[in-house]
């Protein structure tokens, strides 16, 4: 199945232009204007990429060089509901494995893969910053899921939607 | 004695507006020192309290101020707030940003006023998108307030505050790899010197300071040093936010004096180790800091006082583990953290983080031996004080660490072939 091609949304463009003069340096929006493309988009296509570049003036390897280096960003399509599972020491002591074993088992995909349907897509996270609530599920770039019960992956899944 | 809590609000008060704030006495430090101190005696102060920084390194903040070139100098200054929080078993900046937003933007507004600086960027991490919200809403309430822009407080001088957001990347709480993140490049840190406080953002002086550690100031200024450094201990002063979590029947993020023992935090505050399990280890200060064995449980959280029992305070977010956890996957579990975050650009670290991981899943999996556990002491030896920044011999120190006070039970993986705490968490 081929990937419908994206471009940026003058949304988006205008939000980057608003985003640019906080900054003594353009190139100093480029993480905020990658967080709005994938809010819109899911991802960051190459495409879009070379826009982005275009906009803030840069050459694309360093657009690209970011969208690589950063855990959060996504150069190709993950499921429209992107399940985080931190899987650091305190969700890991608090039975993240389970947690991360119930999805597959009833999504049928692994910890990288997304549903054929591209509905979901599972992913292990380092340390999301809510150790108190162990274990902490984030769905795409929304608040977290918090003391999420490794026994209880169903009503989990209820609440990613 | 109750603790007086100046950093987050009382239980169940709302201040994250700005009415609820000043409501609070808020803003009123920041009009003080704005209107009635020299930027010299703001830093005296400062210095004078004793802050030492919260987000890991311990460095005490007035001297990093003073570091700062005298304003009106040819280049423009800058803040760089790390809110970046991303060590494992750390979660306090949240509390602040989430709950008490204008604490920081006060404490910001008097650090700038001390050290002259033309604009703040707090760095918070991406994912935090609460707090993220949260405190944007409180720095736009506070520039309509006239507490921000080119005429702030009542004085005539720019100041404003900007939010942005990271990306995922542990490496960027590093101080100078949230400043190449920060100017929209790959968060690898820099080597010094130059120091920021002479080549920071953008190439200009920029002060680093850690959410919390600015959310101090405002206590300080309204209360007085003298204040301050009565609570805690002499070199460890003020109160901290110790975020627990683990096994413990209560986890969460509790301002406390400096110097409180690690067992009250755990018993007292934390309601103790849950379903009555005995307490096996703790990591004192995020995963960076060497673990403790249950022994050293009366050890005092301070700096001193965990440097004397062999680890450092670092965040301050205690990791409590009782007795049915596995310390060959406990070390696992961190290990792989470190090499998944090694930004790559030090030999050591990125071939140290990678090999630490596998000879620790080899042990656990019964299949190494006891020079395995040699070759994880010398490999530790290889990655610190070797690279540019401390990643390195953090994940050195976290897996030694976890080898020395644990060392029978990596042997008895060696011996059994295999792990003794079947009914363990998995990593």
């Amino acid at each position: 199945m081929s990937e419908p091609s994206h471009t940026l949304s003058d949304s988006v463009k205008q939000a980057i232009l608003a985003e640019v003069p906080k900054y003594p340096e353009p190139r100093s929006a480029l993480l905020m204007a990658l967080h709005f493309v994938q809010a819109e988009i899911g991802h960051v296509p190459l495409a879009v990429q070379r826009e982005i570049a275009a906009l803030l003036g840069l050459r694309p390897i360093e657009v690209r060089e970011v969208v690589t280096f950063y855990p959060m960003y996504h150069e190709h399509p993950v499921g429209k509901r992107n399940i985080q599972v931190c899987v650091n020491i305190a969700c890991a002591l608090a039975g993240a494995r389970k947690v991360v074993r119930g999805l597959e088992e009833r999504l049928g995909v692994r910890v990288g893969e997304r549903t054929p349907d591209g509905a979901y897509s599972i992913e292990e996270v380092q340390c999301l910053g809510s150790c108190g609530t162990a274990v902490c599920v984030q769905v795409n770039n929304e608040p977290f899921i918090e003391n999420v019960r490794p026994d209880r992956v169903d009503d989990l899944l209820r609440t990613v939607g | 004695m109750a603790v007086e809590r100046y950093l987050l609000p009382p239980d169940g008060a709302d201040w994250r507006s700005l009415d609820a704030y000043r409501r609070a006495g808020g803003y009123e430090a920041a009009q003080r020192a704005l209107q009635g101190l020299a930027p010299e005696a703001v830093i005296e102060e400062v210095k004078a309290s004793g802050l030492r920084g919260r987000g890991g390194a311990g460095f005490s903040t007035g001297q990093k101020w003073s570091f700062m070139p005298k304003p009106g100098g040819p280049k423009p200054t800058f803040i760089a707030c790390n809110g970046d929080e991303s060590e494992p078993g750390t979660f306090k900046d949240r509390q602040i940003v989430e709950r008490n937003p204008h604490l920081l933007v006060e404490g910001l507004i008097i650090t700038a006023h001390a050290i002259g600086a033309r604009a703040a960027y707090v760095y918070l991490r991406g994912e935090y998108v609460t707090g993220f919200r949260t405190l944007v809403t409180a720095v736009d309430e506070a520039r309509a307030a006239g507490l921000l822009g080119s005429r702030h407080c009542g004085i005539e001088r720019e100041f404003d505050v900007h939010v942005m957001r990271g990306a995922g990347a542990y490496i960027c709480g590093e101080e100078t790899g949230m400043i190449e993140s920060a100017e929209g490049k790959k968060g690898q840190p820099r080597k010094r010197p130059p120091f920021p406080a002479v080549y920071g953002l953008w190439g200009c002086p920029t002060t680093v300071n850690n959410v919390e550690t600015i959310s101090q100031v405002p206590a300080i200024i309204r209360k007085g040093a003298a204040w301050f450094k009565s609570i805690g201990t002499p070199t460890s002063t003020g109160n901290t936010l110790y975020g627990i979590s683990g096994h413990v029947n209560r986890p969460g993020v509790y301002e406390l004096p400096l110097g409180t023992p690690l067992r009250e935090i755990i018993e007292v505050h934390a309601g103790g180790v849950r379903n009555g399990k005995r307490l096996k280890a703790i990591i004192p200060g995020g995963v960076s800091m060497p673990v403790l064995s249950a022994e050293q449980v009366d050890v005092r959280m301070d700096h001193e006082s965990l440097k004397q029992a062999g680890t450092l305070l670092g965040t301050g977010g205690i990791v409590v583990i009782d007795e049915t956890a596995c310390m060959v996957r406990a070390a696992i579990v961190i290990a792989r953290f470190f090499r998944h975050e090694s930004c790559g650009q030090c030999t050591q670290c990125r071939e140290g983080t990678a090999w630490l991981y596998k000879l620790l899943r080899r042990i656990e999996s019964g299949q190494g031996s006891l020079a395995d556990l040699e070759t994880i002491d010398q490999v530790g030896g290889y990655m610190e004080g070797q690279t540019i920044c401390a990643l390195s011999d953090a994940a050195a120190w976290a897996a030694t660490g976890f080898l020395r006070r644990f060392r029978s039970e990596f042997e008895a993986h060696v011996h059994g072939k295999g792990c003794p705490l079947p009914e363990s968490f998995e990593p």
